[in-house]
């Protein structure tokens, strides 16, 4: 380990319906959905049209910017229909996948001890690998001409109801070795993993060529912006690549076996799941093929990904490139009597006015999507602070990006947070103020004026 | 509730449907959040949210505020009935102080919501909590002798010029509450100094009606024990005289988390050190008053515990927090003792502090700022 991050500032939300450490297998889905939205910012040039066969691993579309970043099927199938928005923006590819086979595009990787990092980069682009390297700042696909400063691993994800990667990825070990070679190749820096200290059997311990840090304290300790800032934090001009970890397993799996397979063993989580646990399905399967037979009845709410920064989908949704957890919480769309003024012991918060979730912080809850409570101009100070373990002043950089200020922004330091990050100031905001999303539209501002 | 909720449905149907009656929808809104929390569900971002709301926030300091009005009704029927011969029971005193200051608090809750549920419709914004607060800050800031109409007039003063010109609550500088009490003090100095301070005291004329700090002021000696000043048995501002009225209305702030600790406890440190210093010069009455005695009199423990600790008006980040409340302490001392014409420093203070906290947080952040730019430099040289 070569260093310590130890985090006071930050915030536990502890849910109930954690999943349990056992993996069902789904029956396969029968469509399959890619989403351009999945890769922010990225204009999709489509490659196929309705009625075209595929196999896994097949191009669909590629980015506008850059020809070489190309998006694939997880799947063999045929596209079924291709949904467009108001102005014809793509929405959704919709394939029908193959129902007893699966056809693979035979990918025929180099070998990494060998190759160049030039070589390694035209293989992860035609292999359709390359979205999964994301960079930092601003959270979007990495370019493939950069050579970034260092590559980032977060080893775990702190968010609530979160996978247990050291679980999850447990039979992944040698495709994240192999994927961690690739990554040692692309960069003159250092492959950084960030785990806890309880990770020790986590298939992502004890590899050569890697800067390990052992990190401690509460959510977002999993967020790589975080670790990043603790480590080496970013200045302008500098590139950061960030993988997940469950995505070096697929990485891994295409130089090892030689196919794209997206697979993802996604935790299925929440209060209004009856049996909640793990399920090993690909990605842009369809949410109905996990939760089918595990919901409880009532009025619910999907989400692909987790509670703070997920997607809301219906179950005829689908499970987003990305996301390694679905999670089924109680939709909160109820009037409660006198809410504001009652004293609580049902909802969670970091405040005791009539709330007392501070006297039993272990504590599981059921919590709703109800706002609890409108939107209002900003009035209470030295709350996002708490929950915001970067030296940065949170509201202020907040402020400075409501207000498009990019110098501001700039010297406060939007270079070193993304959407994630700003989730907790997010949930604990009594103005209800929608952080992520001010945050996020900050950052596209900055693609747009610096680059 | 089902009948009243539907009461809501109805009333929300017609605000929302008819064109002519939709610039009334926050009017609407406002009574139905009242009763009911919203029904209201996240879009995007984070799907759960914290239980916490402003209004929450607003009235956990409305709660805090109930010990020294209580206090501020007994102590109004007390210093009246100090005045007058024979011997009252407490339920008697507490009973007249109650007609006293009850005006004094509706006055301020109708004519102030009146003018922001104007501002709302004319505007077309949310009713905002915040005149909750400010609403029972300002009569427990006046002397109960005020007329009402001069409240009144305070009020719309204090929520057009110090809230809604800025953009409402969030936006202001200046505490509105405060806002409304250095208008009166400056516009009708007659009603909130010198022999005012007991109610009907000229008519009976028995006594002086004085502060203790204005007797300081004029060189007179106080004899009054400091036990009194601590429980607040003395004459003063309907809320301001109580010590341990306040303490515990700090500690459901402090305890709630609502109030920063931050302020009220370097306002103390910062007023103490003033009173050390003007002791070691102690060339007059008010110089060599006691320290310690500093801070049991006059309006300056209800000054920082509730006013001070305002979110908007105060510094925002934890340093600034620091400063500010430090040098609010220091101020309320300063000009207490060196202007006796404006014995209640507390209050020029802290609207001094508030037009200076944008600095402070200014200065705070430039560290932060420089130390960033510092690293900036250092990548750019390398590359």
């Amino acid at each position: 380990m070569s260093g310590d991050i130890r985090l006071k500032r930050g915030l536990d939300i502890r849910l109930t319906g954690e999943s349990e450490p056992s993996i069902a297998a789904v029956p396969k889905s029968s469509i399959y959905t890619v989403t351009p939205d999945d890769f922010h910012g990225e204009t999709p040039k489509l490659l196929l049209g309705v009625g075209a066969e595929v196999k896994a691993g097949t191009p669909i579309f590629y980015a506008k910017r850059d020809e070489r970043i190309q998006v694939v099927s997880p799947v063999s199938g045929e596209v079924v229909e291709i949904r467009r928005g108001a102005r014809r923006k793509v929405l959704a590819i919709r394939i029908l996948a193959d129902r007893n086979r699966m056809d693979y595009e035979a990918l025929r990787p180099p070998a990494v001890s060998g190759s160049s990092a030039e070589a390694l980069k035209a293989f992860l682009c035609r292999s359709g690998l390359w979205p999964y390297i994301q960079q930092r700042p601003y959270a979007i696909v990495a370019n493939p001409d950069d050579e970034p400063r260092d590559i980032y691993i977060s080893g775990f994800d702190s968010h609530p109801l979160a996978p247990d990667y050291a679980f999850s990825l447990r039979d992944k070990r040698a495709e994240i070795r192999a994927a961690v070679a690739v990554l040692n190749r692309l960069t003159q820096g250092e492959v950084h993993i960030s785990l806890r200290p309880s990770d020790v059997d986590s298939p992502l311990c004890g590899m050569a060529g890697v800067a390990y840090h052992r990190v401690q304290g509460p959510h977002p300790a999993g967020n790589v912006g975080v670790q990043i800032h603790h480590t080496r934090p970013i200045s302008p001009g500098e590139k950061i690549w960030t993988v997940q970890a469950s995505d070096l397993a697929v990485i891994g799996h295409a130089f090892l076996k030689g196919v794209f397979s997206p697979e993802r063993v996604v935790a299925f989580a929440g209060s209004e799941v009856k049996h909640p646990r793990y399920y090993r399905v690909l990605a842009g399967a369809q949410i109905a093929s996990i939760t089918a037979g595990n919901l409880k009845p009532g009025d619910k709410r999907l989400i692909s990904g987790n509670p703070l920064t997920g997607i809301k989908v219906g179950e005829e949704g689908f499970l987003h490139w990305y996301h390694n957890q679905v999670t089924a919480i109680p939709e909160g769309n109820a009037y409660r009597f006198m809410g504001w003024l009652l004293p609580d012991g049902k909802r969670f918060s970091l405040s005791r006015a009539g709330f007392f979730s501070w006297l039993r912080p272990n504590k599981k809850y059921a919590l709703t999507t109800n706002t609890n409570g409108e939107h209002r101009a900003l009035v209470i100070t030295g709350l996002y602070e708490k929950v915001f373990p970067f030296d940065v002043y949170p509201m202020e950089l907040l402020k400075a990006t409501l207000t498009k200020d990019i110098d501001r922004m700039e010297r406060l330091g939007i270079y070193e947070v993304a959407p994630e990050d700003y989730a907790l100031p997010e949930f604990v905001c009594p103005s209800k103020t929608e952080c992520q999303s001010i945050i996020r539209e900050g950052l596209d501002l900055m693609i747009k004026e610096i680059g | 509730m089902k009948p009243l909720r539907d009461f809501f449905d109805v009333l929300q149907s017609k605000v929302s449907e008819n064109p002519k009656l939709r610039r009334y929808r926050p009017v609407v809104n406002a009574f139905d959040t009242i009763f009911f929390t919203p029904n209201q569900t996240t879009r995007n971002g984070v799907h759960i949210r914290d239980g916490v709301d402003l209004k929450r926030v607003m009235i956990a300091v409305v709660i805090a505020l109930i010990p020294p009005l209580l206090f501020g009704m007994y102590n109004v029927g007390y210093q009246y009935f100090a005045q007058l011969p024979g011997l009252h029971s407490p339920w008697e005193l507490f009973r007249f102080g109650a007609f006293r200051v009850l005006p004094l608090v509706i006055v301020s809750y109708a004519v102030g919501l009146t003018v922001e549920f104007t501002f709302a419709v004319l505007r077309g914004h949310e009713v905002n909590e915040g005149y909750l607060v400010t609403g029972m800050l300002i009569p427990l800031i006046v002397p109960a002798d005020l007329p009402l109409w001069m409240l009144a007039v305070a009020v719309v003063f204090a929520v057009i010029i110090g809230k809604e010109v800025f953009g409402g609550t969030g936006m202001n500088v200046l505490n509105p509450a405060l806002v409304a009490r250095a208008f009166l003090f400056f516009a009708y100095p007659t009603f909130m100094s010198g022999d005012i301070w007991v109610a009907d005291s000229a008519a009976t004329d028995a006594i002086s009606g004085e502060t203790l700090l204005g007797k300081l002021g004029l060189g007179h000696v106080v004899t009054d024990s400091s036990m009194r000043m601590f429980v607040g048995l003395i004459p003063g501002s309907v809320g301001e005289t109580s010590v341990v009225a306040i303490l515990i209305g700090a500690f459901i702030l402090i305890y709630t988390g609502v109030g920063s600790w931050r302020i009220m406890l370097s306002a103390l440190i910062g007023a103490s050190l003033m009173g050390l210093i003007c002791n070691a010069i102690g060339s007059h009455a008010l110089l060599s008053f006691p320290w310690w005695k500093h801070l049991l009199l006059g309006g300056f423990m209800f000054g920082i515990v509730f006013m001070a600790t305002d979110p908007v008006s105060a510094a925002q980040t934890t340093k600034g927090k620091w400063i500010y409340g430090f040098l609010v302490g220091l101020m309320s001392i300063l000009i207490r003792v060196f202007n006796p014409a404006y014995p209640e420093g507390v209050m020029l203070a802290i609207l001094f502090m508030n037009v200076m906290a944008p600095l402070i947080d200014h200065i705070v952040v430039a560290s932060n700022i420089k130390k960033r730019g510092k690293r900036y430099r250092l990548v750019m040289a390398n590359s």
